[in-house]
């Protein structure tokens, strides 16, 4: 009964989001304020009935329901509840749902975060989300209905994938779904721009804290996914330019260039056309990364099992949706006209500059995505597309581009002077060669790479020190250092942590890639193997008996100059249900490095083949991201943006916020 | 010509390759096996653990190598394809049990009928590395020679083997 009433109440939600995307849309048309008004409660609707759909869902699986052909298909009696819940999106069906779901969520914010918006713009932004979950829902009672019965029931399920029973499904996918699904309120919000032809700078202030919320759970999404890659699939490392992965990064690429041309179309007017085409690409690559891992075109670890209706059925809508958006783009955006004039060394030239560099970046993995892909349909034989062409193309793209992050911020708008800009950052040139020189020489390895990621780290690092010594400075009335900083607005704050992250992360990346050591080591009972100063003493494996599982769990006792650092359990676990063997590695974190322990196979006399890592600094990877993250979060939280919630009008003059002290 | 179209040429064109590689299979990988001897493998049985199946013995006819399973969910679907296959009787299936349980295979086998020959042992997956094997099940044409002739990943569907699989066999049957 209680699956019945989930999948009435998404046939429900289909027509109101039928509703929620015609009538508002034809209202704005035509100025019919009751038509408009529709919205609103359409959103809120739609949001609850969706609401019920998952609940009856989680109900399902809490409650064991093998009737249900989707439980049946990723849960098992034996599975702990926390996990039986995360298998709500443990594939495909339910991952919809789950997309959906956050689809409403977000519905929901707009409907109540738009006070300020004009009538006919609200109604025309939630009428197009209203459409894309149109979209979305008729696909889920299509082809992917997670309600579908199984009769006669199953006696128990097939289990979720051993992969996938770990914390980090838990939090992972809603997190990266936040941001995929985020990006619609950034599309939606351009094209309601394009259709009421209202492309101005108003239109980009709302956008902007849309779009850095949707980033901020993007970064986090993206990098809790190279953290699970690496904790998980017990090789070590962190990212593999996997097509999955790569469906994830692109959105990401677009909405970091799309943060950034909305900046410039708020502040200046400028790149305006440009702004709702990042808005669109944003969006599309989302949709296009939900096509790619579920329609079976590309291999990947994580593809979903496959099915052609689903994905022609996908592809027929990403064509719509992104083919009429292009359309729409094509056909509205000549008329927009250019934002003011400005020189080529300009802080806009430099953003432009960088979103030029950003969209290259995206493009290369787009291409080295769907390489292969290109090569089979033109049937010119079968390769696959690995890291080295992605790190190949990616470095010297993004090295010019984080070079002119560090000088973007202090380069003035419309016109700047590049002597002038010299001598103010000759310091910060100078500091950050000789440290990337300097640190890798005492650490006893150079190679051009790591001083090379070190400099643009450091680069990075010091411009953001002189800007802010200069910014301080200029502060008028200030007083002491604290009301001073208290006088920068929190957006300036959260662009410097977030760039400081970019740092931290490029720190992080050219560590582990310039210093890590690893061994793979065939390992006797009571033998001891030494790495990066570290001895690991093996002390033999003993069966351990999990819910749903029964693991080999290794012991090394790991020490330092005599003394014991730490004790690491590595497991090597077989799964009842699905038969499968999966490695948990065994990760000491630490500041400045990693230990981390997998077992192989087992050898004979309990023997047993070992890999060990000694990774420095690899948590700054993942840490970046997380400061990334936190500079977005500091940036929404901006008084503007807060004014412009509580008052109606959003027309407050940008001097008067930022002459104004935040009281802190 | 507008240069705001030239995203939607672009998608236009992205959305054509995608539509082409909806119809094509990336696990369907060529096995450079395909036109070489088959390795040999000399294994025991697996009804019959002190006999031995070799594949010299197999020379002169054409036949299937089927690797399986009782543990892989592929190996279930495709399995009454074999059945029906083998009760046609047009050409003989050697199973390979790979990576497997000796009393689960036997069970396995045991409830939904043996359409195999014979069946070979490998529990340690040598012989499947010495095949290529990506994962089970797949099947291998084997010739006269004892060479291969084609290779399927991936579970035997009916259409497979009537467009395939049986006017290949037929053909390699009058060499």
């Amino acid at each position: 009964m209680i699956p019945e009433i989930g999948h009435y109440a998404l046939i429900l939600a289909l027509c109101v989001a039928v509703v929620q995307g015609t009538l508002p849309i034809y209202g704005a048309a035509v100025m019919n304020s009751s038509l408009m008004a529709v919205a609103k409660p359409a959103a809120r609707g739609q949001f609850l009935l969706v609401l019920l759909a998952f609940c009856c869902l989680g109900y399902a699986f809490a409650e064991k329901d093998f009737s249900v052909l989707y439980v049946a298909a990723t849960s098992n009696s034996q599975l702990p509840l926390h996990y039986r819940l995360a298998a709500i999106w443990g594939a495909h069906e339910g991952s919809l749902l789950l997309w959906m779901f956050i689809l409403s969520i977000w519905m929901v914010a707009v409907s109540f975060f738009s006070t300020h918006l004009p009538d006919a713009m609200r109604a025309r932004i939630l009428g197009v989300m209203g459409l894309v979950s149109v979209g979305f829902l008729l696909f889920m009672l299509t082809v992917s209905n997670p309600f579908e019965r199984l009769i006669p029931a199953a006696m128990d399920g097939r289990d979720l994938n051993p992969l996938l029973q770990d914390p980090g499904m838990v939090i992972h996918p809603p997190m990266l779904y936040m941001g995929y699904v985020g990006f619609s309120v950034a599309f939606s919000f351009a094209i309601a721009a394009l259709l009421g032809g209202t492309l101005d700078a108003a239109w980009a202030r709302w956008s902007r804290p849309w779009t850095t919320v949707a980033w901020c759970f993007m970064t986090v999404g993206v990098a809790m996914g190279s953290g699970w890659a690496y904790y998980e699939l017990g090789w070590g490392g962190w990212w593999f330019w996997d097509p999955v992965e790569n469906a994830s990064f692109m959105p990401w690429l677009a909405g970091t260039a799309l943060m950034h041309s909305l900046a410039v179309t708020d502040k200046r007017g400028g790149f305006k056309a440009w702004s709702v085409l990042l808005a669109i690409m944003a969006f599309s690559l989302s949709l296009l990364g939900t096509f790619l891992v579920r329609s079976g075109v590309l291999t990947s670890v994580h593809a979903f099992a496959t099915d052609p209706k689903r994905g022609l059925f996908i592809l027929v809508f990403l064509a719509v949706v992104i083919g009429g958006s292009l359309v729409l783009y094509a056909w509205r955006a000549p008329r927009v006209g250019l934002g003011g004039g400005f020189a080529i060394i300009s802080r806009e030239g430099m953003l432009l500059a960088n979103n030029v560099l950003l969209v290259a970046a995206l493009g290369s993995v787009l291409l080295g995505t769907l390489y292969p892909l290109f090569l089979d349909a033109l049937d010119l034989g079968k390769i696959s597309v690995g890291p080295p062409y992605f790190d190949t193309v990616f470095l010297p793209l993004m090295t010019p581009a984080i070079f002119l992050m560090g000088i973007g911020p202090l380069a003035q708008w419309k016109q700047a002077s590049l002597p002038a800009l010299a001598i103010r950052l000759r310091w910060a040139f100078g500091v950050s060669l000789v440290t990337a020189v300097a640190v890798p020489w005492l650490m006893g390895q150079w190679t051009p790479l790591i001083s090379l990621g070190l400099l643009l780290a450091f680069w990075i690092l010091t411009t953001i020190v002189v800007d802010l010594r200069e910014r301080l400075l200029q502060a008028e009335g200030g007083g002491g250092i604290g009301g001073r900083i208290a006088m920068l607005p929190r957006a300036y704050w959260g662009m410097v942590l977030a760039h400081c992250g970019v740092a931290l992360f490029i720190v992080g990346v050219t560590m582990v890639k310039g210093f890590e050591v690893e061994q793979d080591v065939r390992m006797n009972v009571g033998e001891t193997a030494t790495l990066g100063g570290y001895m690991f003493h093996f002390d033999g494996t003993q069966q351990v008996n999990g819910p749903n599982y029964v693991a080999a769990r290794g012991t090394f006792r790991v020490t330092k100059d005599g003394s014991e650092v730490t004790v690491m359990y590595p497991e090597k676990r077989r799964y009842f249900v699905q038969n499968q063997t999966m490695t948990e590695a065994a990760i000491s974190p630490g500041l400045l490095r990693d230990l981390y322990v997998s077992l192989g196979e087992p050898l004979e006399g309990g023997a047993w083949s070992v890999r060990l890592y000694h990774k420095p600094f690899i948590d700054w990877i993942w840490g970046g991201c997380l400061v990334m993250a936190s500079g977005g979060v500091l940036a929404v939280s901006d008084r503007r943006y807060r004014l412009a919630w509580r008052r109606k009008e959003a027309a407050v003059p940008a001097t008067a916020q930022i002459a104004r002290p935040t009281v802190s | 010509m507008n240069r705001f179209l030239i995203p939607f040429g672009l998608f236009i064109v992205v959305v054509g390759f995608l539509a082409v590689g909806l119809t094509l299979n990336p696990r369907e990988l060529p096995s450079p096996l395909v036109g070489k001897a088959a390795p040999q493998f000399s294994l025991p049985q697996l009804h019959d653990p002190g006999k031995v199946i070799s594949s010299n013995d197999l020379k002169g006819q054409v036949w299937l190598l089927n690797f399986w399973a009782s543990w892989c969910g592929g190996c279930k679907d495709e399995h009454p394809v074999l059945i029906h296959l083998a009760e046609s009787g047009e050409v003989p299936i050697y199973g390979m049990d790979y990576k497997d349980q000796r009393n689960e295979a036997l069970g396995w086998l045991k409830d939904w009928g043996n359409p195999y020959q014979i069946v070979a042992v490998d529990a340690p997956g040598r012989v499947g590395i010495d095949y290529g094997v990506y994962g089970v099940p797949e099947t291998y044409v084997i010739d006269k020679q004892g060479v291969i002739r084609y290779k399927q990943i991936g579970p035997l569907r009916e259409d497979i083997l009537k467009t395939k699989i049986l006017p290949l066999v037929k053909e390699l049957q009058k060499q």
